[in-house]
């Protein structure tokens, strides 16, 4: 059974989709959903208990040996991105029955969480696969599922926004084929450890430096990387309202991991870093990003286009940490990962709490919402400290490990920038809690009460955890650092 | 030991905010955790003395760098200062909200409990981080006491206050502490301090002054202005900033960081705080001329407390064992100078609700204990003997003699003199002015009298205190003999 984990996790959500939506009763779905959500996130706790302290389980699908057959690979990354993608999602998964309902003809439900546990298993597929092929096979399942996932929203121009991911996002799929395909016709397998061995022989081929190219675009569409990020605002601010919650905590974090594992692990840190220069693209267009999406942010009137225009702005911090190129650098990044899934997952799902009530997600509407639904609102506050970092939550931790890893390059203007876009985050974050609490409340939302413990205990869950991992960080900067360490070949 | 005096504020919290329903048991919680903490804080003092720094690792949320809480002289001494207070506020706090019905009395005390413990952390604090943590933590502690009323002034005096607190911390206090480990790989404060020999004196410079300014509890201007604008707050919470907790745990953060990161004999070796000092001694000057152009009695007080705390940077500045003690001395003297000043202002506030310092003629003799101590207060905060405040000015005279600050001994005595120009009308129009003659004036003040007893005999107390630490000027100063092991 242990040693069955790899597997289970992965086809826990992966066969409860296809039963979901051939049962008819949406509630009797929704049971099924949850239960196989949590029980995915059971296992990836029981993964991460195993490779602890920095052990590698590679599993054989169907007893194949590779090169042949299909390799599962779990390493601490993995399987801290195999914890977040499960945890969170069953945690919105609790939360989405009731925020669905109004909105939704009841046998459409199952439909829909066929299409969420859909891209769970896609998630936790790419993330635990050793297979170069099959990234690219669930990146395409994650993609249609999300693409459904977010046409489903409150109105038309959810369509619109749906159509230009779907746009965006199959242009960076065929350019990961591309790079793939490449890889294969050089090498002759698909096999990452296998890639990993044979391409630094190679490292000066054309074909595998046009791999890279492509591969680094595709990757970094997905990842929302400025100035590729043009599909996330939009995406993410008309997708409906829980579900935000999920591909906000997930989709992004998991193709990050995609881009690490890649040019750590398979084309490797020399190639790289050393003969392509990747930190030299990377270095600048973070930092723009970082600059124009949270003054992007500060100027949104709509909270919910806030919040994802602060997710550009945050993913920048993620993609600067890996370009740094040093321990604390890269250990930000991972560890920010997980935080800001956490967070920022716990934001959205807040707000999509106050959107239940309000219809809306303009500021003005949530104009004296923090009386109205003191606990929502709380909840959202204490996350919001965390996205703006202050110290005993999570978010402190990550961009402390940020600054020092800029300060430990001797980079003492960069350091001063990343303060300065916490200040940013401070006045967006502000602006928020600012009309939440102190606004007169709009008279026709008046009678707006409490959101019902169903949505409410997953949101403070939410909160609880920022300020947990905020003081106890083995799990998350604990972990960070070992990989770090190992992906820069650095012997602890 | 050092767990139970961070814990108990924050169960004496817990407690009070569970008492909701019944006033008197609440209180009494206050109280009780109040004296308990304050004999916790006497406790430490026999291992101090003796030599020894309890400590205490409570986490470590990044590796090498724990939540860590020391016990050393100076922050003991701020400690003892803090608690002390509590009791006295805690008592004048109850005897204030009732006297003048105020609501969410629980929410108040609950938030002062968690203050409490925050300040406390600040005053053991064993790094920089941990220092940070928990000044971060009395900022937002201390947000919903500023905007108690919850009145549109309320707010927007709150939006300065935690505006200023937040962006100052953050964007200097935290960047210079970053900076600094990056610098030396540790952060913790250590005897002679750590930086020496890492850094250049330009660097150093670069960095003491952005920690000073950081400190936006310190209110160094220009970061003044949350002092004013959290006038807006009930007068236990003003005695709470000006006395207790906030700004003095502002001055004592700029004097902890000054001794025990940068050191003394380092910062006097590379003059890395001509920018701080210059700037205090600019504050100190200015924000005595400012006050003296308030007739809110509270404004006028807040300027004060701009001018009076940026003494406690000079002192730190000076960097020598004068000024060091001057300092330190000044956070004791002044806290409790000025906790008397802002007792009495509330206690006039609930005996005849009036705020301006024009309205207050001839009430000297309707309230003659409130405008004694009144008076007292004023000598101390000026500086005079017989009162504690004579100490700390004389030894930060001192420091300057000794560093050779010619104009800043000038610039010291003037706002002296300016001290005098702006408290003592005060008691001047309490006792020598007759009262209104106008006819409903006189009808109402013949109904004035003394406020509750909560409310006075706290102020008694602190303006015999302000007498008492006159007599024990010497053993404070033995005591502070402490931080200079080798003079």
């Amino acid at each position: 059974m242990i040693e069955q984990l790899p597997a289970i996790v992965l086809l826990l959500p992966l066969l409860a989709a296809p039963i979901c939506s051939m049962i008819h009763n949406g509630d009797y779905a929704w049971y099924l959903a949850a239960a196989s959500c949590w029980l995915a996130a059971a296992a990836a706790v029981g993964l991460m208990a195993q490779v602890w302290g920095g052990h590698t389980i590679s599993y054989h699908m169907g007893g194949w040996p590779p090169p042949w057959g299909i390799e599962l690979v779990i390493d601490e990354l993995s399987a801290l991105v195999v914890i977040l993608v499960t945890v969170f999602a069953a945690l919105v998964i609790s939360a989405l029955r009731e925020s669905l309902r109004p909105k939704m003809r009841k046998h459409r439900h199952s439909l829909y969480y066929a299409a969420y546990l859909l891209c769970v298993a896609s998630l936790i597929g790419i993330t635990v696969t050793g297979d170069a092929f099959n990234v690219f096979v669930f990146l395409e399942i994650s993609s249609l599922s999300t693409y459904a996932l977010i046409a489903r929203g409150r109105d038309r121009r959810a369509l619109i926004a749906s159509f230009r991911y779907l746009v965006m996002g199959t242009i960076g799929a065929t350019f990961i084929l591309i790079s793939i395909g490449f890889m294969y016709m050089v090498t002759g397998t698909l096999n990452m450890a296998d890639l990993a061995e044979r391409l630094p022989a190679l490292s000066d081929n054309r074909v595998v430096q046009a791999s890279f190219a492509f591969f680094t675009v595709g990757v970094a569409l997905k990842v929302a990387i400025f100035p590729l990020h043009l599909w996330l605002p939009n995406a993410y601010a008309y997708a409906p309202k829980a579900t935000t919650a999920f591909l906000a905590a997930t989709a992004t974090k998991v193709s990050l991991y995609v881009l690490i594992r890649f040019l750590f692990d398979v084309y490797g840190l020399e190639f790289s870093f050393q003969q392509m220069r990747i930190d030299l693209l990377l270095i600048p267009l973070s930092i723009a990003g970082i600059l124009i999406a949270s003054l992007t942010a500060i100027f949104q009137t709509d909270a919910k286009k806030l919040l994802a225009w602060s997710s550009v702005g945050q993913l920048g911090y993620m993609v600067l940490g890996v370009a740094l190129l040093n321990t604390a650098g890269l250990t930000a990044a991972i560890a920010h990962m997980f935080n800001h899934a956490m967070i920022k997952a716990g934001l959205f799902l807040a707000l999509a709490a106050m959107i239940y009530r309000v219809s809306s997600s303009r500021l003005d509407d949530l104009a004296g919402i923090g009386r109205q639904m003191p606990l929502t609102m709380a909840a959202f506050t204490v996350l919001g400290l965390g996205l703006i970092g202050v110290p005993l939550t999570a978010g402190f931790v990550s961009k402390w490990y940020l600054i020092s890893g800029a300060l430990d390059k001797g980079w003492v203007p960069l350091a001063a920038m990343l303060i300065g876009s916490s200040l940013m985050a401070l006045i967006y974050i502000g602006k928020i809690i600012d009309v939440a609490y102190f606004k007169p409340c709009k008279p026709e939302h008046a009678e707006v009460r409490e959101i019902s413990p169903t949505i409410l205990i997953p949101c403070w869950v939410f909160a609880l955890m920022s300020i947990y991992f905020g003081i106890d960080t083995r799990l998350t900067a604990g972990v960070a650092g070992r990989v770090a360490e190992s992906l820069l070949g650095i012997s602890s | 030991m050092l767990i139970a005096a961070l814990g108990l504020p924050l169960l004496g919290g817990v407690l009070v905010s569970m008492q909701s329903q019944s006033p008197n048991t609440r209180d009494i919680c206050s109280l009780v955790t109040a004296v308990l903490l304050f004999l916790l804080v006497l406790g430490f003092y026999p291992s101090v003395l003796a030599g020894n720094n309890p400590t205490l690792v409570l986490a470590e949320p990044i590796a090498g760098l724990g939540l860590k809480l020391t016990v050393e002289p100076l922050g003991l001494l701020f400690a003892t200062v803090a608690s002390g207070l509590w009791i006295l506020t805690t008592i004048y706090g109850v005897g204030y909200m009732r006297g003048n019905s105020e609501s969410n009395q629980t929410r108040f005390f609950f938030c002062f409990a968690i203050s409490i413990a925050a300040a406390i952390g600040i005053a053991f604090a064993g790094n920089l981080l941990t220092l940070f943590v928990f000044y971060e933590m009395l900022t937002l502690a201390t947000y919903p006491l500023v905007t108690h009323k919850g009145n549109a002034d309320a707010r927007r005096g709150g939006r300065t206050y935690l505006g200023i607190l937040l962006v100052t911390s953050i964007g200097f206090f935290l960047f210079a502490t970053l900076w600094t480990y990056a610098i030396t790989g540790t952060l913790d404060f250590r005897e002679g301090g750590i930086l020496s020999g890492h850094v250049g004196p330009g660097t150093a410079m670069i960095l003491l002054t952005m920690f000073a300014f950081g400190t936006g509890k310190a209110a160094l201007m220009p970061f003044h202005r949350w002092l004013p604008a959290a006038m807006v707050a009930p007068t236990p919470v003003s005695a709470l900033l000006h006395a207790v907790a906030v700004v003095k745990a502002g001055v004592f953060t700029i004097l902890k960081i000054s001794v025990y990161i940068f050191g003394v004999d380092f910062i006097a070796e590379t003059g890395a705080g001509t920018i701080v000092m210059w700037a205090a001694a600019f504050t100190l000057t200015a924000a005595s001329f400012v006050a003296l152009t308030k007739d809110n009695l509270k404004a006028r007080l807040a300027y004060s407390t701009v001018g009076q705390l940026s003494y406690v940077i000079v002192g730190a500045m000076l960097a020598n064992a004068a000024g060091i003690i001057g300092a330190t001395m000044q956070i004791a003297m002044h806290a409790m100078g000025k906790i008397t000043l802002f007792f009495c202002a509330g206690a006039i506030y609930v005996a005849t609700h009036k705020t301006e310092i024009s309205q207050l003629d001839g009430l000297g003799h309707k309230m003659p204990f409130t405008f004694a101590a009144f008076f007292i207060g004023s000598l101390s905060i000026i500086g005079l003997p017989p009162m504690g405040g004579a100490w700390s000015k004389w030894f930060l005279l001192m420091g300057s003699a000794d560093a050779g600050q010619w104009v800043l001994i000038g610039l010291l005595l003037l706002s002296s003199l300016l001290n005098i120009a702006y408290l003592l009308p005060i008691v001047g129009r309490g006792f020598f002015r007759p009262l209104p003659a106008d006819d409903a004036a006189h009808a109402s003040a013949n109904t004035i009298q003394e406020a509750p007893l909560n409310c006075v005999v706290p102020l008694c107390v602190t303006a015999t205190g302000c007498v008492a630490l006159f007599a024990f000027g010497g053993a404070i100063y033995d005591y502070l003999l402490l931080l200079f092991p080798k003079t």
